[in-house]
């Protein structure tokens, strides 16, 4: 039983790391309906940004752990983003209204491309980066096992919430995600009606990129170590939480984030830790042939 | 013209038998009711018309009876003049072509762009040449079996190139056509699959006057020479009018009028449903002229 | 789905189309430093610094002078190509034309001489790419000015396609004869059985990619499992290359099936995330199912191939006669070689490529490889014809796998040993970059890129770190430049012959 509630502690924080990422992913298919595969290297590249920044900031003498928390997690979205902002500009706008294989090639070279772009400037090894929260609460003792809740975690699951609100006020209630939403049900009309459509999904990319640097800071933290490839699991996870949760639904990505973290460490934990990959993977296959609209989308209805 | 409109209507009233029997369809999207309850029949060797406003849920029908669309109630049966019954509601998509005849073609047209006009109908006698071509395995081997159908899908292609004037063009991209081609070559296409029942989804849009009298003959041509059902939506009232039998009217997905040409012109319902509730005297002029009413 | 047919973007400076016209200098100036302005945001973070790992702990060190460098390279060159759209093509042709060659012979003259260039191969393929978008641009006006209805890009395909009628054949006999050439040691030999390796691989996908229009990111999957099966039944069974190779495409053909047939029923990027994630997934199933594959450590010792029976090797065992023995018996004396089994081998894999080749060109002109092509061009008009998408993708994407599944097993055997770590991401991200790069659907493609991808950093071993990064970029260029694939030219299947007599 203690054994079962730290995994599921484990399990939601990798979760809302998974959640973070994913709604890039939602994002990105409601709006323009195609998958993002530079979106986890995006998140990779968020990830290295953050370490950089911690070790400047230490040069600095800015070793206060809130203040650069705080300046790492404003610095590291505003790069981050200008990244997602600029693949959005070269790799996907050109290509809108071309056939449906192009921006997916697109995006495939455009992952490939960040991979070695960072790999080539930062190096292939893993980067890695003292503990800068370490500690935690012991929530309970059952039987001698004790079960710990790190305040790196509470960090991560707190900022997770904060953000998620704060994301779900700004498309419910402001006029930019209006216009997103706009855009994802009908862009032509959209367009039609005045909205800037071009910078709407630019702005989408930009928010997603922004998630995804959160994503990337706090994994540096968790985990302790980086290097240029972790975007392509976490990427593929990540998405496979988006399917989960219904592709195009916000609050489904998180959910769907933090189900494939709970499956991914609970498999890890009780089964095989070789596997929990695998496992992943198969329920990305097991929603697609099953529910291939998640558990919070909507059915597609195909227009002839 | 109108008489012989009528003696063709008459003539081919005595032979016809129902080939689609629409009963009782209807099709919701979550909330919203596009099609609601219409039922209606399509005779074979007829051109049944179905009209109506904007939203009146036309290419919903055509949707639900090509397979695009699983209706949510309502059966939808096509009889083969050899007995054979199908009900379309329970069928695949691709498998009412493949099995029931049934073909259409798409209000915006849907060609294979990056293929030459020829393949484009090649393409639609895929069936009948995989069956010949032994799923592939003969065909890879270069037998004769596959080199003969496949010389008899060519000829096919030839005869429908020649009826809607495309001889010429048989070679060259079919994306390259223009656009009143365009339209001619896909109902070329659908009759290669040698269909008992074919449903255009307005065929005339954006035709100009020639081509769109050009089209009326292809029409006729194909109901009287090669004795099919046409199924045809159109907004082109003077396409509709003049060479439909039959004409079924929606509005806002209930059938609103049933009946020959004649019958339709002068339904009151149906000049409200497409002009509201205002008299004759307003009616432009072109629209007055169409619909036929005389003042 | 959002139908993505509002093209309201402005038109950017790569797309082609209509130029703007004279924009004013101070404009071109000022986008050029905007453009350099964006690029200093996003060199900063990750340029500027370097982590750099000392023994436990990693430091971090600036190199702002490469950065700044990067970035003017980049605003001048942003530069350069608004004045080629601005129509000073031929002046800048001219000039970045003379840099590029100017370079080229001062690294020939001087190999170090290239550091005065900043930031080395990267800004010179910077001046490369500028020229040969002048030359591009240069080419089309005077194309326009002609009135030439069909773009230069178009050209240079049909051009290329036209000229592997004559050039295909060449290859094929220099292929054939490479081996016996005079000039042909081991090295030569091993690197046409490299590029011809891809070359099959890229055949492979082109069926998938290229004709059914289909993303397959993890193509590398079904070549391991290819290579798997082969040692495995080879291993087990005791069966010879060629009664083991049938089974193995089989196996893959299989997988692929199984794979397939839950996701092509779903819209196409699902398919390319499936099979990223299975790509992975069978390398973890590989590294950890010890039983099966014998974990990280890998298989060893599997059967090399042999020529009816004999085997390339100095000293067969009692009873049994090598290659080169039987060969001295009945035609003329030689003497133990190991680039007889090298020779042999290459000869192998020619063969299945040019199985791969025949195969894909024929049934290209069966009613299932129009199908394919159709399927690619509107899956829902095929649907209105009575054309059963899924299973008709179902073929294309096993028969793909199965080619993979071959090259796989010629992997095995040629290596003699496999392990996990051969079949990675990157593997497929090259072959699909051959398959990209060489023009989708260009059978003649496929070969000139594998050539100049694979054989290219073969010899010039100072790209080698680069030539992920370009595949990449290629990509990307590639897509906006011509999404329809760069050698891509499509020649129709069959061909309306006038009818002999009055019609």
């Amino acid at each position: 039983m203690a054994y079962f509630l730290q995994q599921m502690i484990n399990g939601l924080t990798v979760g809302s790391m998974f959640g973070l990422i994913a709604i890039g992913y939602t994002m990105v298919y409601g709006i323009i309906g195609m998958v993002n595969f530079a979106h986890g290297d995006i998140f990779m590249v968020g990830g290295f940004i953050a370490i950089i920044a911690f070790m400047v900031l230490g040069l600095l003498g800015i070793t206060w752990v809130p203040l650069a928390l705080l300046c790492i997690l404003i610095l590291g979205m505003a790069f981050t983003a200008l990244h997602g902002w600029v693949v959005e500009r070269v790799a996907y706008r050109p290509l809108r209204g071309s056939n449906r294989l192009a921006p997916l090639i697109s995006a495939i070279g455009m992952s490939i491309f960040l991979q070695n772009y960072v790999q080539l400037l930062q190096g292939a090894r893993n980067k890695a980066l003292p503990p800068i929260i370490s500690g935690g609460i012991e929530v309970m003792d059952m039987g001698g096992f004790a079960v710990k809740l790190g305040y790196m975690q509470i960090v991560i699951v707190g900022l997770t919430i904060v953000l998620m609100i704060g994301f779900t006020l700004l498309i419910s209630r402001t006029s930019l995600g209006r216009q997103q939403r706009a855009c994802e049900q009908d862009m032509k009309m959209a367009w039609l009606l005045g909205v800037d459509v071009d910078r709407t999904i630019a702005l989408t990319f930009v928010m997603g990129a922004g998630l995804a640097a959160v994503a990337g800071l706090v994994w540096l933290m968790y985990y302790g170590v980086i290097d240029f490839f972790v975007g392509y699991l976490a990427g593929i996870k990540a998405f496979t939480a988006a399917v989960l949760g219904g592709i195009g639904s916000l609050p489904g990505a998180m959910l769907g984030g933090i189900l494939i973290g709970l499956i991914d460490t609970l498999w890890a934990g009780y089964f095989s830790n070789e596997y929990h990959d695998v496992a992943t993977f198969a329920v990305l296959v097991l929603v697609l042939i099953f529910r291939p609209t998640g558990l919070l989308g909507k059915p597609e209805i195909e227009k002839v | 013209m109108t008489a012989t409109a009528m003696t063709t209507t008459a003539m081919n009233a005595a032979a016809a038998l129902p080939l689609l029997q629409v009963d009782h369809l209807s099709m919701r999207f979550g909330g919203l009711v596009a099609v609601d309850d219409v039922s209606f029949t399509a005779m074979d060797r007829q051109i049944t018309g179905i009209i109506g406003p904007n939203g009146a849920g036309k290419t919903t029908v055509f949707n639900c009876l090509t397979g695009f669309y699983k209706p949510t109630v309502g059966r939808l049966a096509l009889s083969h003049s050899d007995g054979r019954e199908f009900l379309l509601e329970r069928m695949d998509g691709f498998r009412i072509t493949q099995h029931a005849h049934v073909a259409r073609t798409f209000q915006n047209i849907r060609l294979f762009p990056r293929m030459s006009v020829l393949e484009n109908l090649i393409v639609a006698q895929h069936n009948k040449l995989m069956r010949a071509s032994g799923y592939s395995v003969f065909g890879i081997l270069g037998l004769g079996v596959y080199r003969r159908a496949e010389q008899a899908a060519v000829e096919r292609a030839r005869y429908w190139l020649g009826r809607v004037g495309l001889t010429d063009r048989a070679n060259d991209e079919a994306g390259n056509l223009p656009y009143g081609a365009q339209r001619r070559l896909e109902i070329a296409r659908a009759m290669c699959t040698e269909p008992v029942l074919l449903c255009l989804d307005e065929p005339a849009a954006g035709l100009n006057a020639r081509e769109s009298e050009e089209l009326n003959e292809l029409l006729k041509f194909i109901r009287d020479e090669h004795k099919i059902g046409v199924l045809l939506i159109e907004h082109d009232m003077s396409v509709v009018m003049r060479i439909s039998d039959h004409i079924v009217v929606l509005d806002y997905g209930r059938k609103i009028a049933d009946g020959n040409p004649e019958k339709i012109r002068n339904d009151p319902t149906v000049i409200r449903a497409y002009l509201g509730e205002e008299e004759d005297e307003t009616l432009p002029p072109e629209v007055a002229r169409d619909l036929g009413v005389r003042g | 789905m959002a139908e993505a047919t509002v093209n309201t973007s402005a038109a950017p400076a790569a797309a082609t189309g209509a130029r703007a016209h004279e924009p004013s200098f101070v404009y071109l100036v000022k986008d050029a430093l905007a453009t350099g302005a964006i690029a200093l945001a996003l060199a900063f973070p990750l340029v500027g610094f370097r982590t750099v790992d000392r023994g436990s702990t990693t430091i971090i060190e600036t190199r702002f002078g490469q950065m700044f460098l990067g970035v003017a390279v980049i605003a001048l060159g942003r530069f350069a190509f608004s004045l080629i759209d601005a129509g000073y093509a031929r002046a800048i042709l001219a000039g970045s034309g003379v840099l590029s060659v100017a370079w080229l012979l001062l690294v020939a003259v001087d190999p170090g001489g290239a550091a005065i260039f900043p930031l080395g191969w990267m800004s010179w393929m910077l001046v490369v790419s500028v020229a040969l978008r002048a030359a591009y641009v240069s080419w089309g006006d005077r194309s326009e000015a002609r009135g030439d209805a069909v773009s230069p890009g178009d050209r240079v395909a049909a051009t290329v396609q036209r000229l592997a009628v004559f050039f295909g054949p060449v290859l094929l006999l220099f292929a054939i004869a490479m081996p016996l050439l005079p000039m042909a040691d081991q090295r030569w030999v091993d690197l046409g059985i490299l590029v011809l390796t891809y070359v099959m691989l890229g055949w492979g996908l082109n069926v998938v990619v290229g004709l059914a229009g289909l993303l397959d990111l993890g193509y590398v999957a079904f070549y391991a499992v290819g290579a798997y099966s082969y040692a495995i039944i080879a291993k087990t069974f005791g069966l010879n290359f060629w009664e083991a190779l049938p089974m193995a495409g089989g196996l893959a053909a299989m997988f692929g099936v199984l794979l397939g047939f839950p996701v092509l029923r779903l819209r196409g990027d699902y398919l390319a995330i499936v099979t990223l994630g299975f790509g992975e997934i069978v390398r973890v199933v590989l590294l950890n199912w010890n039983e099966l594959s014998n974990g990280p450590k890998g298989i060893g010792e599997i059967p090399r191939p042999s020529f009816f029976g004999m085997p390339f090797t100095p000293a067969p065992p009692q009873g049994v006669t090598s290659f080169h023995q039987w060969f001295s018996a009945h035609l003329w004396e030689i003497g133990f070689s190991p680039i007889q089994r090298a020779v042999y081998l290459y000869y192998i894999i020619l063969l299945l490529a040019l199985l791969t080749n025949i195969f894909t060109l024929r049934i290209r002109k069966l009613p299932i490889g129009r199908a394919w092509e159709a399927l690619r061009e509107d899956e829902i008009a095929c649907r209105a014809l009575g054309i059963n998408p899924t299973n008709t993708k179902l073929t294309a994407f096993a028969i793909g796998a199965m080619f993979g599944g071959f090259a796989g097993s010629f992997f095995a055997t040629r290596q003699g040993f496999i392990s996990p770590e051969s079949f990675n991401f990157i593997e497929s991200a090259i072959i699909l970059a051959i398959v990209v790069l060489g023009g989708m659907g260009s059978q003649i493609g496929v070969v000139i890129a594998s050539i100049v991808l694979i054989g290219g950093p073969e010899w010039f071993r100072d790209l080698e770190s680069y030539r992920m990064l370009a595949f990449g970029g290629l990509m990307v260029l590639i897509m906006i430049w011509r999404p329809q694939g760069l050698l891509a030219f499509r020649e129709p299947t069959i061909l309306l012959k006038p009818k002999a007599g009055p019609p």
